[in-house]
């Protein structure tokens, strides 16, 4: 496996006191900061946790390990996209390695395990991928040392639910994986789109891992103006295939993992048109994506999915930190407080992070076409971006505590008024 | 979700979903049950098979681009795989189920890394010839031409075995040996070449639908472990050993599988697994297993 | 001495090492020791009907998962298991565990051998299918977060402590489980693993003993699972999925059928490749995958049984032309 850095461990015990000695140790010469990293190294999900790795090691490479004067040990465990070997695997790391913070997780069941974890070993747990949304909305105060770099799944959402309201549809059709990832996702699009007069006729919901979806598709309502879906992995890509096959001429619409540089790579020209909205697209015509995905390609020979550049620019934010404070590691609180107030300009634009500690970013309406981007010159499918939403935090345009009140987006909320 | 009810275009569409994704499923478990039915043996890498089959036939038409080329590379390479490890791992253990259990679930989870570690976990699509991506329109229902090529290769293949078995001496002494081994030696056939022809014959038709299949579920990590026990509802509930057996248990779990997802969503996948819990309880060989 | 002193010396010898070892090393290895143990009960449980019954189950994950999910949802919905209720926690844990194995073992106890296999294995997917899809009970792949360890006195959010109670229930289900095999009940059992016709022929009710064999199991699964729980800190459906039940089968075959304690053995050596191994080699999975060819291929009788084949070896040298009947499956 290229690119992660792997470490071998002495015997427990040297290892164990080793560590213990170092982290002892006080601040004379170059400091070490250990950044424990989870992520799927192994099964299922390998690919996605190579992604995120080398996200990360991108940044790290870059700074050649300096993080202000500091040398950055990256230590990569390998979570097997089970939560309770995550669990393990983030105890390790701080009892064992004596990380001073961990970062990773993919799924959100991963986050919702780790996130205990961070609470009561006292560690910082920097998120870049899982989104489920509690974890920085009702369930905040059960996780101090949690602060997320990357999204909440509803947040592209509800400036998506606007803009399909702008775009003329009135009914829309939802079909999503029937997980929370899917319910929430979902959901803040309903809410905004049913908030700005559509409605919401239909929800359909594929269990995860649904390869053939035919079952679901000829139950879609004709009279819907569009369809919504929100897939991931497999889904993802055999859906809009099959969607195709059975003679579907409705616009198709859908969440941004639906259509991400993960799959995208190989969909075909089924997708062509299909609009999603996510923080980040690798077609964001900036000089600063340019250079991070031309970089990004020639090293890992493919073209950055939002899991590597949310790696990248959480590498490129703790360092900003780090950098504060002279190398020096300032507590796991102070840590926080200082990370929630970083703001960096990013491949995916300008992120800053909001009291709740989730960041404030663009979402992009991206639409797939085929082109050549970039100075490549093969035409291929790219997310080119035709709208910018600024500043979107994981609240849109609600009131924080109003929104609090109400339920966590879930297979039954908002509930399906017009559903016929 | 409800469909509109009643409607006959919906249960016409889903019966067709329902039977392709079964002709999909009669490829993978055939070949299964014909393992079990000969060999008694409990193969946990048929799974393996069926996406190690879609994963070479990614490579094929990566270097050559030729889709009828990737399917016969694609189950004739993973046809000797199977043979290669009938003879030399299988053969040495003799009747032992657990341990035929233990075996292929290992080389389920070496299988499973290789691949990791040759193709990368991206998520592939296996893209067929462009004739074959249309649909085709009868009385208003859209059918995707694809779908009705898995049910007609089921369909010839399914002739093909059953010619075979009925019509050839080699299916005889097939036929014989799933009856009864020690008879069949008894005779003169050669059973040990039985076994080996079978084994690979199993692991041809798992590629097989590993490739066709490639298509239409994707080719990726963990759809080697996904599909199998899927395969062995087939199996158990066709009945071990039987050709049509096994064509009707993929019918009707193709069919049960559909219905149940557009109907009962949350309990999915209980309403594939209880039917086939219940019929091994009262006929532990499956519906139409030969004992 | 007879030798069976000697092996039960041996084995309180090691249980002592590991009770005073173990909480001197570091918290990650405590941690998988506790693990380990924890599971090991279930293996254990296999054990009796793989080693001592001559029942082969791939499904014995069900019992721990629904041992585990009980825990969890009373601990969640209920506020229930997280002082002193905790022991009433580990009696209902039980009680379903074996509730459960009473309903399926009436499904699955007249199959033997291959079919055994399948039926456990179809019982074992619908508890999975359940599991992963009935989203209001179990919250699907999100799985459930335990609030804490419980705390009765002593608090157990401390790894040694939590170590030492589980290391307790381990070595009094052990403990258990070794007067029940060496009952006539377990005589039975061995009986009717070695040739359940002539046990029938003999008047016993086989069907009987086997199904009660089958709830015993169901029961120490349950424990495992309510222990599971409170050592992992969350509960999805990754424990009852298939290869869960297969590990199981694998560490009772790898640490040696029929000896109680290869169980633990297995596990350790498992749980120390897949969480151990891990952290330091990316190519983990080749050595799984090896250990279990390897495994039946040379060790069929398991770790435990090498003193056995090493006495058996010196004595055929002087007997010739005998064939030994490794397997302690029947076929």
């Amino acid at each position: 496996m290229t690119g992660m850095m792997l470490r071998q461990r002495c015997p427990l015990l040297a290892g164990g006191l080793l560590a213990f000695a170092m982290s002892a140790g006080s601040t004379a010469g170059a400091e070490e900061l250990r950044i424990g990293y989870l992520a799927p190294t192994t099964g299922i999900f390998a690919q996605v946790g190579k992604d995120m790795v080398d996200g990360f090691q991108m940044y790290l490479d870059e700074v050649k390990n300096d993080f202000g004067g500091a040398q950055v040990k990256f230590i990569v465990e390998d979570e097997q996209g089970k939560p309770d070997t995550a669990v393990t695997k983030a105890r390790k790391l701080v009892l064992q390695d004596k990380v001073q913070m961990f970062a990773g997780g993919l799924l959100a069941s991963t986050g919702y395990a780790l996130a205990p974890v961070s609470t009561s070993e006292k560690t910082v747990y920097v998120n870049p991928v899982a989104a489920a949304d509690d974890l920085t909305q009702r369930d905040l105060s059960k996780y101090p040392y949690h602060i997320r770099t990357g999204w909440t799944s509803s947040q592209p959402s509800h400036p998506f639910g606007e803009w399909a309201c702008e775009q003329g549809y009135k009914k829309i059709v939802a079909i999503g994986a029937d997980y929370a990832f899917g319910y929430e996702v979902v959901g803040g699009f309903q809410k905004a789109f049913e908030d700005c007069g559509g409605k919401v006729i239909q929800k359909i919901w594929p269990p995860l891992g649904t390869k053939d979806f035919g079952p679901y598709i000829p139950t879609i309502k004709q009279d819907a103006d569009a369809i919504f879906s929100l897939m991931v992995g497999p889904m993802s890509l055999q859906f809009p295939k099959q969607l195709a096959a059975s003679g579907n001429k409705k616009p198709v619409i859908g969440g941004g993992t639906s259509y991400d540089e993960f799959v995208l790579p190989s969909m075909g020209d089924e997708v062509i048109g299909h609009v999603s909205a996510l923080q980040y697209s690798a077609a964001i015509d900036t000089p600063k994506n340019a250079d991070f995905v031309k970089k990004y390609r020639a090293k890992y020979g493919k073209v950055p999915s939002y899991y590597s550049e949310t790696n990248y620019t959480t590498a490129q934010m703790v360092h900003e930190v780090i950098k504060k404070n002279n190398g020096k590691w300032p507590g796991g609180e102070e840590f926080i407080k200082q990370l929630a107030a970083v703001k960096v300009d990013s491949p995916r634009g300008p992120v800053a992070i909001d009291a709740m500690r989730n960041p404030v970013q663009n979402i992009y309406i991206k639409k797939v076409e085929k082109k050549k981007m970039f100075g490549y010159d093969k035409d291929e499918l790219w997310n080119t971006v035709i709208k910018t939403y600024p500043n979107v935090g994981q609240f849109w345009k609600y009131d924080q505590a109003a929104f609090l009140k109400q339920p966590v987006y879930s297979r039954d909320f908002p509930p399906c008024k017009f559903c016929e | 979700m409800r469909g509109r009810g009643v409607d006959t275009r919906f249960w016409l569409i889903q019966a067709f979903n329902g039977i392709s994704y079964g002709a999909l499923l009669f490829l993978v478990g055939s070949g299964l049950s014909l393992i079990f039915g000969v060999m008694r043996i409990v193969n946990l890498s048929h799974g393996s098979y069926f996406l190690l089959g879609g994963y070479v036939a990614l490579t094929v038409i990566w270097t050559t681009g030729s889709w009828v080329l990737a399917v016969v590379v694609a189950a004739l390479s993973i046809a000797m795989v199977g043979l290669v490890m009938e003879r030399i791992f299988l053969r040495p253990l003799g009747f032992d189920p657990l341990r035929q259990v233990l075996l292929t679930v290992g080389f389920a989870f070496l299988f499973q890394q290789a691949a990791l570690d040759i193709w990368t976990g991206n998520n592939f699509d296996i893209n067929p010839p462009d004739a074959l991506t249309r649909s085709i329109v009868i009385g208003g229902l859209y059918l995707p031409l694809y779908r009705v090529f898995m049910i007609a290769t089921a369909l010839v293949i399914g002739l093909v075995l059953w010619l075979v078995m009925e019509k050839t001496r080699m299916g005889a002494a097939v036929r014989a040996t799933v009856d009864d081994a020690q008879m069949a030696r008894g005779v003169g056939i050669d059973t040990s070449r039985i076994s080996m022809f079978i084994f690979a014959l199993g692991a041809f038709l798992a590629a097989l639908g590993g490739v066709i299949g490639g298509a239409f579920l994707g080719v990726y990590p963990g759809l080697d472990f996904e599909i199998l026990p899927i395969a062995f509802a087939v199996v158990i509930i066709g009945g071990m050993g039987s050709l049509g057996g096994a064509a009707i248990g993929a019918l009707l779990v193709g069919l049960a599988d559909n219905f149940g997802k557009a109907l009962f969503p949350e309990i999915s996948y209980f309403t594939l697994y209880a039917p086939m819990a219940l019929i091994l309880a009262v006929k532990p060989t499956g519906l139409f297993g030969r004992e | 001495m007879t030798r069976e002193h000697v092996k039960i010396l041996a084995v309180v010898a090691a249980l002592a090492a590991i009770a005073i070892i173990v909480p001197n090393t570091n918290s990650f290895v405590i941690l998988l020791a506790t693990r380990a143990l924890a599971f090991a009960i279930l293996v254990m449980s296999l054990d009796i009907l793989l080693g001592f019954t001559g029942l082969p189950s791939l499904g014995q994950a069900a019992y721990l998962g629904v041992g585990a999910y009980m825990t969890a949802i009373l601990a969640t919905k209920y506020q229930f298991g997280l002082g002193f209720d905790f022991w009433l926690v580990v009696v209902f844990g039980i009680l379903i565990g074996a509730a459960l194995a009473a309903v399926f073992g009436l499904l699955a106890i007249r199959a033997t051998g291959v079919y055994f296999l399948m039926i456990t294995l179809a019982l074992g997917q619908c508890v999975w299918g359940l599991a992963y899809r009935w989203n209001s009970l179990t919250n699907g792949d999100n799985g459930i977060n335990l609030p804490g360890r419980p705390r009765f006195g002593i608090d157990l959010s401390n790894d040694v402590t939590f170590f030492y109670l589980v290391f307790g229930f381990f070595a009094v289900s052990l403990l258990l489980m070794y007067v029940l095999v060496r009952s006539p009940f377990g005589h039975t059992l061995k009986g009717i693993r070695e040739r359940e016709l002539r046990m029938r022929i003999l008047g016993y009710n086989t069907w009987l003993h086997k199904y009660i064999a089958f709830v015993i199991a169901g029961g120490f699964g349950g424990l495992s699972g309510v222990l599971w729980a409170y050592t992992a800190g969350i509960v999805s459906p990754e424990n009852v999925v298939l290869t869960t039940s297969v590990d199981a089968l694998l560490m009772a075959v790898l640490g040696g059928a029929g000896t109680l304690v290869g169980g633990v053995i297995g596990a350790v050596i498992v749980f120390g490749l897949r969480e151990y191994l891990s952290t330091l080699v990316p190519w983990w999975q080749y050595v799984l995958g090896a250990v279990y060819v390897l495994t039946i291929f040379y060790l069929p009788t398991g770790l435990m049984g090498i003193p056995e084949r090493i006495r058996q070896r010196r004595a055929s040298a002087g007997r010739r032309g005998e064939s030994k009947d490794l397997a302690s499956v029947p076929s």
